[in-house]
This record gives structure tokens, C-alpha cells and sequence, in this order.
């Protein structure tokens, strides 16, 4: 095992290429992904700081998030083709019918 | 020799992470996306968690993943689609900066406690550690994963009304 601060560092720059990704992008799916990176970054945390700490918790928890993330996959996907399906579209700028 | 596997895979997980927001065809970015998950299985064996590492690499590597790369197949984008790229990427920039300034100083230079829970290396790799982390999850656990499941279950109901032509 390598020492605890690389991967929380690698899981920071990981994060934050995620964050930018959604700040940047305007395709739907593409901002999606980078969600999934966020998550990924956050399990990564978890997984490092559960071997360090000698504690399992945390590796229960990755468990837990991956299940939303399947959950939240499989809903927002369908949400992504049904607003296809409206607006022949799948760029966020295209999405303003609630917008004040 | 550690060190240098532990180099190696970060080069490929933070390269494929950056093609992940920088390609233009969505597809590539998947591919890009899939690559990272092997990183962060790889680095999951590497911190004793294979049990970790092998759901990595089938729910998300393979399950997710596949249901991604079947919406962008499905849907049928035009490449020319993707024309106002990166209009905000001075601003997304300056964020991006402050976050990992922020999580860098937050998570190392906050001192972690003492390894004080039960599981060290040795234990892990004489019991087994998917034993051990079922253990975990079916007795103090028990609770969020039987809530878990209403949570698919919801997930699939909601998906399929979703998708269909008439709601």
C-alpha cells in the first residue's frame, strides 16, 4: 500500500477535471459522464481512507453509491431519450422551458 | 517498484479522464470514461480491495457503461452538433483551480485519525476480503440494503415510464 496522500490527491484532480467537464461541456451525455467521474473520484476517497483507517465502512458505502449511480443511470438515460424524443436535441442550452 | 506502477496508472487514469472532457465525439469520451474505471479498479487491488476492483469493473465498467454507449448509439447525434464547445472554459477554469486547491489542502494537510478499526492487511488477506466486507453488509448494513433495493425498484419503474412514447 502506498501512503494515503497520493490517492486523496489523485482523487482530488480527478474530481475536479469532472467538475470542469461539467462546467465546459454541452452535450447531455458528455456531462453525465462527468458525473460519474465525480462519483468515481469520491469512491476513491472512501476506498483509500477505509484501508487507512483499518475500517470497512467505507468500502460499504462504494457499494451503496454504485447502486444509486446504476439507479441514476438508468433514470436519467431515459430521461435524456424522452427529451430526444421531444426536441431532437441533446444540448443542455436547449432545455429552458422552466427557466424564469 | 510500487511507486512506479502507482506513476504509471495515474498518468493513464488522469490522461483518460482529461480525453473524458475534451473529446468531441461522445463515444470517444466513453471509451476515454471506461479506461479510468480500470485505472480506479487497479487502484482498488492495489489498496486490498479486490472485491471493490471486481464490482468496479462489472457494474460500472460493464453495466453503466454499456447502457451509455447504447443511449449514444441509439440516439444517432450528429458530430456537428457539439458546435459551442468551450465558451465558459476561462471561468470553468478558475473554478476548477480553487477546487483542487481546496480538496488538495482539505484531505492532506487535515490530519486523518490513527488507524484504529480492526482490518488490517494481514486479516483482510487471511480471511478474504469480500467474506468480510458481506459480513459487514448484512449485519450492520442490513438496514440500507434491503432500502437499496426499493431504490432499484424505483429506479426501474421509473425508467420504463420514462421511456415510453405516451405518458
Amino acid at each position: 500500500m502506498e501512503n494515503l496522500n497520493s490517492y486523496l490527491i489523485v482523487s482530488a484532480i480527478l474530481f475536479t477535471i469532472g467538475t470542469i467537464g461539467v462546467l465546459t461541456r454541452k452535450n447531455v451525455i458528455v456531462m453525465f459522464m462527468c458525473i460519474e467521474l465525480m462519483l468515481n473520484a469520491v469512491n476513491l476517497t472512501f476506498v483509500a481512507f477505509s484501508r487507512h483507517l483499518g475500517n470497512l465502512d467505507g468500502q460499504v458505502f462504494v457499494f451503496f453509491i454504485m447502486t444509486v449511480a446504476a439507479a441514476e443511470a438508468a433514470v436519467g438515460l431515459a430521461l435524456i431519450i424522452a427529451f430526444f424524443n421531444n426536441k431532437e436535441s441533446i444540448d443542455v442550452d436547449d432545455v429552458n422551458l422552466m427557466k424564469w | 517498484m510500487e511507486t512506479l506502477f502507482f506513476l504509471i496508472i495515474t498518468l493513464v487514469a488522469l490522461i483518460s479522464a482529461i480525453l473524458v472532457i475534451t473529446c468531441k465525439n461522445p463515444i470517444n469520451s466513453a471509451l476515454a470514461l471506461i479506461m479510468t474505471f480500470f485505472c480506479l479498479a487497479t487502484y482498488y487491488v492495489m489498496l486490498d480491495a479486490p472485491f471493490m476492483a471486481a464490482v468496479q469493473v462489472m457494474v460500472y465498467a460493464g453495466a453503466i457503461m454499456v447502457l451509455m454507449v447504447f443511449t449514444i448509439m441509439l440516439l444517432n447525434i450528429r458530430v456537428d452538433a457539439t458546435k459551442k464547445h468551450s465558451h465558459k472554459l476561462i471561468f470553468a477554469s478558475i473554478i476548477g483551480f480553487f477546487t483542487v486547491i481546496n480538496l488538495i489542502v482539505m484531505l492532506v494537510k487535515s490530519r486523518a485519525a490513527l488507524p484504529t478499526g480492526p482490518y488490517s492487511g494481514e486479516m483482510i488477506k487471511m480471511i478474504g476480503h469480500t467474506e468480510l466486507v458481506g459480513r459487514e453488509i448484512f449485519t450492520s448494513f442490513l438496514l440500507p440494503f434491503e432500502i437499496t433495493s426499493i431504490l432499484l425498484l424505483v429506479a426501474i419503474i421509473g425508467a420504463v415510464i420514462l421511456a415510453k412514447k405516451k405518458i
